[in-house]
């Protein structure tokens, strides 16, 4: 996916950058409403994430200005978290909105529900074997089967399909799907990583468990 | 009755008019002194020792049922009746005479006295009852309203019209000289306070008086002290007509009297009003005010059958053009001695033409 | 220190007394006027009667043979005893002969050819005195003839007594009178006053608008300071709410950059160690961002619910667009949010119902295991609006209800889950500034809790 992220802070904006770019998104960086003006000209995005509090305005004055001629959904990062703020960034046309500092897992599911309520205009799909796999609508095609995946299987099997061939270990995975929530144990990712085997029976894909070291995707 | 209760009470009534002659005899001699002549006196004692005085020019045959029914609601209150003419009432106030009710039936001397100082003030719920003209100053209280009236006999005026008004009565006598030659009678003004008032007041009001008094002097008219002596001599035949007669002598007398009339004229009549006063000099105030408020109440036709005629009956005569004469300083005019002296004058002129 | 009476009573009362004093002085004055010149007017009365009288006398006079002669005229007299009930004496005298009336009554001194008035005292009275003298010729000799008419004053005094009398109770009555309308001058001359105190005694504390009443101009300098007041403390509180803004900026968007870069690092970093620390470091981050979003949250909720606004709620679109709002973080855990919604009103602020229905199904989101359920449900019934929030989770335990919604309290199941426990306390002081309340219970089967926000329906 493209995201413009407009966002004053260079040092944030860095990380997002950077983070976004692991899950293998392409983002366009503007620190203040004219680049991101000039962005908007010349590229088409996906996704707009856009910081409230700018140097040369309020993101939200922007948002209002703008919102007819930007048919981008808006994600508003915010740092202010008054509920006054929240309603004022949806009543101004944003789609969503999310605070800082924000779990990347929450932001893309967000993401990810923004565009399924736009009715998808990013098509993002990624052929799993004989399968297709849409992380954004969260479905797996086989032929005329259209499996519904869940939530964490997606974002499980979104890993997996971004990093073919490779071994990734339990740890590494559970940091990717479960965001900090303690309770989450290894023994959760074994389920899941059943679950998926079982979804993708005779799709031609495999997950194989490499003996002390982690999972590791086959085509 | 045994005897010792009669020679008790023989001695009782004794002593008791031994006591009344001595001070019937004591006023008398008082009466000398202060130089007023008394006409008649009765005493009324009372259970307790003081008397009221009470000067009055009213006939005690006429005034005792008054008296009587007083002392009978007021039976401590004894009461000493001295009757006067108004002339001497007059004259025993203004030297000091020492009573504690003056009653009067000569308006304009009792005005005087009060004006000059001689009465003093009384107020009570039945002074403030009066009608405003049957009072002056709070001293002096009107308690009766008389008339003057013509009394004729009936007999001599035989076959003769009766005149309406005084014009008329002028016409009448003139007409008929022989028939009334002789047998006039009025008032004679030197004598008789009240019959001055009453031709002092005429004269005022009616040229009419002159020319009848003339009538009356060419007709050799015959002049009396006082009304019931005119009364008397109408009733008898010897006169025909008594003019300016008190009403309420000659309405006394008009059952008793046969030929007796009064003759009621529509022009005008004199009322004259009986008044009271309390003298400067009264002693006995509290009692003197009793009496006041019962002569007034009478006065008003509150009570029992009034000995005199109340001042009610003559209210409607009051409404009409010719009321009461006036109390105020306007009764004093006539008493000067130069107006006196002028009106007798022109009166003794007409009289004895 | 409570000030002087002066400062203590108010300005009405102070108006009025002073209007009364006003009126008072010059109702006084007034009735002393009008007694002077009711005495003086009867007294020229008196004096005008006396000296008619005393003229048509005199007119009387003559020389008859050589003898003075004259008529007392009865109008004189009449005229006299009209006016009052007074005693009247008189006296006619040539040279220093009495010729008739009040021989002892001594008039003033006469001039010839003026009337001469006095009030000097006769026979225990006060009298009214007037002479004058007329000249007579009598046996070719020229006779001064003086006639001195004197009446007592008791008649000319009653009336003035009389008329002092009126004045006096129309004065007390104009008094009574000018008092009340002074009163009631004074009450709608203050009026705008009162009604600018209740206009903003009835305005909310958070109400800064100024003031657009047209009011008397005595009041305009009045209504502009409050207004630049106003607009001082407005400006001071955006300020401060700016201020707050900003430093929930300044603290979470380094917060932000830590917590990217950490992330950034664990996916970076190999050694179980390393990862141990940097979850620890994000976990904390978090802990730091939710807590200062909750006092926010408070705040905000102690500040409007000082200053309540009332619109009418559809509950059922309220309890929607909050599930709408957290599904994708329920999503993540895979819970779902299950609906069930019945039409339901109730009157109240639209955020702070959202926002207090907002923390509850979040913590219920935090509190349940993954691929659970959480179900919202409204329901109107008994006079109430009810919007219950059912979660999978391990429940309260057996801590109470007020236990748990004691601020910075948590649960006991709350171990290991970021929140600062403020969530229950906001949600709590939102619902009792409605006049609702939150209840708390334990599902029927022990396991999950449930939330219900209670508001009185409409």
């Amino acid at each position: 996916m493209r995201f413009l992220l407009v966002e004053d802070n260079h040092e944030l904006a860095e990380g997002v950058v950077q983070r976004l770019g692991l899950d293998g998104h392409a983002v366009d960086h503007a620190a203040t409403l004219g680049d991101a003006e000039d962005c908007l000209a010349v590229a088409d995005y996906d996704l707009i994430l856009l910081d409230v509090m700018l140097p040369d305005g309020d993101g939200r004055d922007f948002l209002s200005r703008h919102r007819d001629r930007i048919e981008t959904p808006v994600i508003v990062l915010t740092a202010r978290s008054q509920i006054s703020d929240r309603v004022g960034a949806l009543d101004q046309g944003a789609d969503d909105y999310i605070t800082k500092p924000f779990d990347f897992s929450e932001l893309e599911a967000r993401c990810r529900a923004v565009l399924r309520r736009r009715g998808g205009t990013a098509k993002n799909e990624i052929t799993l074997g004989q399968a297709v796999f849409d992380p954004t609508a969260g479905t797996l095609r086989h032929g005329e089967e259209v499996l519904d995946l869940r939530n964490r299987e997606i974002r499980l099997l979104e890993v997996f399909a971004r990093n073919p061939g490779q071994i990734l270990s339990k740890g590494q995975l559970l940091d990717r799907l479960f965001s900090m929530d303690a309770d989450v144990t290894e023994n959760a990712i074994e389920v899941y990583v059943g679950r998926l085997r079982k979804k993708l029976d005779g799709v031609g894909v495999r997950i194989e468990t490499v003996r002390g070291l982690g999972y590791r995707m086959d085509t | 009755m045994c005897f010792a209760d009669l020679a008790r009470g023989v001695r009782d009534v004794i002593a008791q008019s031994l006591l009344g002659m001595l001070i019937a005899s004591l006023l008398a001699a008082v009466a000398v002194a202060q130089g007023f002549e008394i006409e008649d006196r009765r005493s009324y004692p009372g259970a307790g020792d003081e008397m009221l005085r009470v000067l009055s020019t009213a006939d005690l045959d006429v005034f005792e049922p008054f008296l009587l029914r007083f002392q009978e609601a007021n039976p401590e209150v004894g009461i000493d009746y001295v009757t006067v003419s108004s002339a001497e009432l007059n004259r025993a106030i203004r030297g000091g005479a020492a009573f504690d009710l003056a009653l009067s039936s000569a308006m304009d001397l009792q005005f005087s006295l009060a004006n000059d100082g001689y009465a003093q003030s009384y107020e009570s719920a039945v002074t403030d009852a009066l009608p405003d003209w049957a009072r002056w100053n709070d001293q002096l209280f009107a308690f009766t309203a008389e008339p003057a009236v013509i009394v004729i006999n009936e007999a001599r005026f035989e076959g003769l019209p009766l005149p309406r008004t005084r014009a008329d009565l002028v016409t009448l006598l003139r007409d008929h000289p022989e028939r009334f030659a002789g047998g006039l009678g009025t008032y004679d003004l030197r004598e008789s306070g009240l019959g001055y008032l009453f031709a002092t007041q005429e004269a005022r009001s009616s040229d009419a008086y002159w020319r009848l008094t003339e009538v009356m002097g060419r007709l050799d008219a015959r002049l009396y002290c006082c009304s019931s002596r005119m009364i008397d001599d109408v009733a008898s035949g010897e006169l025909a007509l008594a003019y300016n007669v008190l009403g309420s002598y000659a309405e006394g007398r008009l059952g008793a009297d046969a030929g007796l009339a009064i003759l009621p004229l529509e022009d005008f009549a004199n009322v004259m009003l009986r008044t009271a006063l309390i003298p400067a000099t009264a002693e006995r105030v509290e009692d003197a005010g009793r009496m006041l408020d019962a002569l007034l109440r009478e006065g008003m036709g509150d009570g029992p059958e009034p000995v005199l005629p109340p001042l009610q009956a003559r209210g409607e005569a009051a409404a009409s053009a010719f009321g009461p004469i006036r109390l105020g300083p306007a009764l004093m005019v006539y008493l000067d001695r130069l107006n006196r002296e002028s009106f007798l004058e022109a009166w003794d002129a007409a009289m004895e033409q | 220190m409570s000030g002087g009476p002066e400062e203590r009573w108010s300005i009405a009362r102070r108006l009025t007394l002073f209007l009364a004093a006003m009126v008072a002085i010059l109702a006084l004055v007034s009735w002393g006027m009008v007694t002077s010149f009711a005495r003086e007017a009867a007294g020229r009365t008196q004096d005008n009667i006396l000296a008619a009288s005393a003229t048509s006398i005199a007119e009387t006079l003559r020389s008859e043979s050589g003898e003075v002669r004259l008529e007392l005229p009865y109008s004189a007299f009449s005229m006299l005893g009209a006016l009052s009930e007074d005693r009247v004496f008189y006296r006619v005298a040539v040279g220093d002969e009495v010729l008739t009336g009040h021989a002892d009554l001594e008039g003033p001194d006469v001039v010839p050819g003026e009337v001469v008035f006095a009030t000097l005292p006769y026979r225990g009275a006060v009298v009214r005195a007037v002479s004058l003298q007329r000249t007579i010729l009598s046996d070719g000799a020229a006779v001064p003839v003086t006639v001195t008419l004197a009446q007592t004053r008791e008649g000319v005094q009653a009336i003035a007594a009389g008329l002092s009398r009126q004045a006096a109770v129309l004065s007390v009555l104009v008094f009574v009178l000018a008092v009340g309308i002074a009163a009631f001058a004074v009450r709608a001359s203050l009026r705008p006053l009162n009604t600018m105190a209740q206009h903003l005694a009835t305005r909310g504390p958070s109400d800064l608008r100024p003031l657009r009443r047209q009011g008397p101009p005595e009041l305009m300098p009045l209504v502009k300071a409050l207004n630049r007041l106003m607009e001082r403390l407005g400006g001071s509180l955006r300020r401060s709410e700016d201020f707050i803004a900003e430093a929930a900026h300044r603290v979470r968007t380094p917060l932000a950059v830590v917590r990217t870069q950490a992330e950034i690092a664990l996916h970076s970093v190999e050694e179980e160690g390393q990862k141990q620390t940097l979850r620890r470091v994000i976990r904390a981050v978090d802990e730091s961002s939710r807590s200062a979003s909750q006092l926010l949250d408070h705040a905000m909720v102690s500040f409007r619910a000082d200053d309540l606004t009332r619109e009418r709620l559809d509950l059922p679109a309220l309890a929607g667009n909050v599930a709408e709002a957290l599904r994708p973080t329920a999503q993540m855990k895979d819970i779902d949010i299950a609906l069930d919604l019945d039409p339901a009103t109730a009157l109240g602020d639209e955020i702070l119902i959202q926002n207090a229905l907002r923390n509850v199904l979040d913590n219920a989101i935090k509190y349940s295991p993954a691929e659970t359920k959480v179900t919202l449900s409204v329901r109107n019934g008994g006079g109430e609006a009810r919007v219950t929030v059912v979660d999978e989770g391990p429940g309260f335990g057996t801590a109470s209800a007020g236990e748990l919604t004691e601020r910075f309290r948590r649960g006991a199941r709350a171990e290991g889950v970021v929140g600062s426990g403020l969530g229950l306390t906001i949600a709590e002081e939102a619902l009792r500034a409605h006049g609702g309340r939150l209840d708390l219970s334990g599902d029927e089967d022990g396991r999950g809790a449930c939330v219900s926000l209670i508001l009185p329906a409409v």
